[in-house]
């Protein structure tokens, strides 16, 4: 199993946010985590992705076979691990450039490679570019800033195809995007979707997961995984609402 | 070498009673008004003194630290027992200055005293230039320093010793950039008082970069104080770099007027000192002048830098723009003030001021006062003043995306301190200070064996983790 996550419980400023989740990923799958709002999966995403002041009180979260709870965040990155951020920060005067070529020499450091040659690492950028529909400026200015929702959260998923991550987890990167944008971003996951890699996709609504066909579907709920299901279950929700789940749980 | 003893007196006393025993040989040379200012600062400073913390401008600074210890001061030059020439070249890549050494206070003697490049900009010696153009002096000299302002001024107009002087006659444009590299080098601690007269003539224009090095690790104080005249449509830049030893002290003070349509824009880059006081007056003294004062400081340790800013809008349709921009770590302690004064003539003024610091760790300290005084009605001011740490969610995006801890804190100081050191106009300078900026951040800028800018032989140029370079 690439990612086994067991009763995990993480609390924030001493206040208990996940309860005792589990959930296990293996390569090549994608999983949907679905939920009411303020229930827990970005606090998740950022207990797996190593994010200080995240306090894992109890519990495990092993990837690649080793536990990685006291891993800093730089490391696990190295190993693999990419978070789309649901609300992407905007670091004025580093430029984008700068930014991703520091990221891709430090996995490749990590990896004992030599750094990138400059020749390389514009192809590089190029190509990335193409697959998620950025625009030239973009890579010029500051890392996020002033970018639009939309372009902020492309500028996510281009920085995936930079780093090809082995489990990505995307946290509502649909939202805030039009319509052409979305499709943007799907075709970008599919193309580097393989047997090798997994995602965990963090979203509200069904129309994502169209396009990005999850191999299953969990509902989160008060710091827990309270259901699990195929891809039709998104379909239900979108139906249904949460409440029969969460009445389903209480009893 | 005649240095006079501190025979145990405190400083002012021994400066006082040094003017009063050596008159004859410190007035040696000069033209009578200088000598004649000279009396009337010894009696503002027999009244005033040394400021101490005490006093409302200082109450930050504790200047009397400095005050209290025992220097000498060289009343004529000291000989130097080094080579001169070798500390004093300058070695950035692709930038060629035109030098003005100073050592230990005084003029270096390697070059002439006084002289007149190709381009009919005048250099030299303040002592020799009093004598050479006394008419000059007579418009100028003393004419905006202030010698009420503070003992420190007033001790520098007395005690005088040395300086350089610079004249750039009217529609002439510098065509070097010229650098005065003040180096203190003695086996005692040493009092120096400098005092520096720069004119342009109307539409010239003169890039100056001042260099404060210091290459031993005895205290010193540096009493620096400026004058500066810019003409009519003049363009004036002033790049202060400040590298001392911990041990060191540094008073700067520069007063500048500037003239209708002038432009001048001074970055003040302090990346060492055991204590700096910076004192820049600006008066916009006619319609469409502009002023740009920037500066930048990383201090660490228990060093202590002090900012004061006044810009007085005295005429209509002037812009200034301050930004001071501070990353302190350790007990470092840092102080802004900046004073912006519109007078009730200034319409159209506009004016904006802002201080951004970064405090590493709780036990540093910066006391920061933005203040604006408007009398005029129809202007345009702002001013600003923040502190905080590195912005946590970009630590943690950054690290996210696999850049360590170390890393990502340097990107994040170095981004910060980037807006000013992308205004210095002169690219191989500009990349030079970048190189030590960085270096400084992480904490491998050492005081330099050489000048200020020698961070590293040219063969073995400093490269950072992380890749700056232009893509
Ligand atoms: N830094 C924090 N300090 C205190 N509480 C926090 C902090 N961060 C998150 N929380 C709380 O933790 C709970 C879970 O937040 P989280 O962001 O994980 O929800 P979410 O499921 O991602 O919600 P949404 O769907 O709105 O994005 C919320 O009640 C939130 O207020
Ligand atoms: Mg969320």
């Amino acid at each position: 199993m690439l990612l086994n996550i067991k009763n995990l419980h993480v609390a924030i400023n001493g206040k208990e946010i996940i309860k005792g989740l589990n959930l296990g990923v293996n390569k090549g799958e994608v999983h949907a985590i679905m939920g009411p709002n303020g229930t827990g999966k970005s606090t998740l995403a950022a207990a797996i992705t190593g994010r200080e002041g995240y306090d894992i009180t109890q519990g495990e979260i092993w990837y690649k076979g080793k536990n990685i709870v006291e891993m800093p965040a730089e490391e696990r990155a190295n190993e693999g691990i990419f978070l789309s951020f649901q609300y992407p920060v905007e670091i004025p005067g580093v430029s984008m450039t700068n930014f991703m070529r520091t990221a891709i020499n430090a996995q490749r450091e990590y990896r004992g490679q030599a750094p990138i040659q400059a020749g390389d690492f514009l192809r590089m950028m190029e190509e990335k570019k193409k697959l998620v529909d950025i625009h030239e400026k973009l890579t010029n200015r500051s890392v996020n800033e002033g970018f639009s929702g939309g372009e902020k959260k492309k500028n996510e998923i281009f920085q995936m195809a930079m780093l090809e991550p082995t489990l990505a987890i995307l946290d509502e990167t649909d939202s805030g995007l039009d319509i052409d944008a979305l499709k943007v971003v799907a075709r970008g996951v599919n193309q580097l979707r393989t047997s090798e890699n997994a995602f965990v996709v963090i979203t509200h609504y069904q129309r994502l997961l169209e396009l990005i066909v999850p191999d299953f579907v969990h509902v989160l709920f008060d710091g827990k995984i309270i259901k699990s299901g195929g891809r039709n279950l998104a379909l239900e929700l979108e139906e249904k609402g949460y409440e029969w789940i969460k009445q389903e749980h209480l009893v | 070498m005649n240095p006079i003893e501190s025979n145990q007196l405190p400083l002012d006393e021994m400066l006082i009673s040094s003017y009063e025993m050596s008159r004859e040989t410190i007035v040696r040379g000069d033209i009578s008004k200088v000598e004649l200012m000279r009396d009337t600062a010894l009696q503002h400073f027999k009244t005033n003194r040394f400021p101490d913390s005490t006093h409302e401008k200082w109450k930050n600074t504790e200047i009397e630290n400095l005050t209290c210890e025992d220097f000498v001061q060289l009343i004529e030059p000291a000989q130097a027992d080094r080579n001169m020439d070798e500390l004093f070249r300058c070695e950035v890549h692709n930038f060629d200055t035109e030098i003005v050494s100073m050592l230990n206070g005084w003029y270096h003697d390697s070059n002439e005293k006084l002289r007149t490049l190709p381009d009919g900009v005048v250099v030299g010696s303040f002592k020799a230039a009093m004598n050479a153009y006394p008419a000059l002096f007579e418009q100028y000299y003393g004419e905006i320093a202030q010698n009420t302002l503070n003992g420190f001024t007033a001790i520098n107009t007395a005690l005088v010793q040395d300086g350089v002087f610079i004249y750039v006659p009217d529609g002439v444009n510098a065509r070097k950039t010229l650098q005065i590299i003040k180096m203190i080098d003695l086996e005692e601690n040493l009092f120096v008082q400098n005092r520096n007269l720069i004119i342009l003539g109307r539409n010239s224009s003169l890039s100056l970069m001042h260099c404060d090095d210091s290459i031993n690790q005895h205290s010193s104080l540096v009493n620096t104080v400026t004058e500066i005249f810019v003409s009519e449509g003049a363009r004036f830049e002033l790049y202060k770099l400040q590298n001392l030893n911990d041990q060191s002290g540094l008073v700067n003070t520069t007063f500048i007027r500037q003239m209708a349509d002038s432009t001048v824009k001074t970055n003040t880059l302090t990346f060492n000192c055991g204590l700096i006081r910076n004192t820049i007056h600006i008066n916009l003294d006619g319609s469409g002048a502009h002023a740009d004062v920037l500066g930048l400081y990383l201090m660490d340790k228990s060093q202590h830098v002090d900012n004061q800013i006044r810009i007085n809008h005295n005429q209509p349709n002037c812009t200034s723009n301050e930004l001071f921009k501070g990353i302190l770590d350790d007990q470092a302690s840092a102080v802004f003030n900046g004073y912006i004064h519109v007078a009730r003539d200034a319409q159209k003024t506009n004016a904006y001021q802002n201080n951004n610091n970064i405090l590493l760790k709780p036990t540093a300290t910066i006391n920061t006062k933005p203040f604006l005084e408007i009398y005029a009605d129809d202007v345009k001011c702002s001013h600003g003043a923040t502190i905080g740490q590195l912005d946590q969610d970009a630590m943690f995006y950054l690290r996210s995306r696999g850049i360590s801890k170390a890393n990502a804190r340097l990107l994040l100081m170095y981004a910060f301190a980037s807006d000013i050191i992308s205004e210095i106009s002169i690219e191989p300078l500009r990349n030079r200070i970048d190189d030590m900026v960085k270096k400084r951040l992480r904490g491998e800028l050492s005081v330099c064996e050489k000048c200020v800018l020698h961070c590293g032989s040219p063969e073995k140029e400093y490269h950072f983790d992380i890749d700056y370079s232009k893509l």
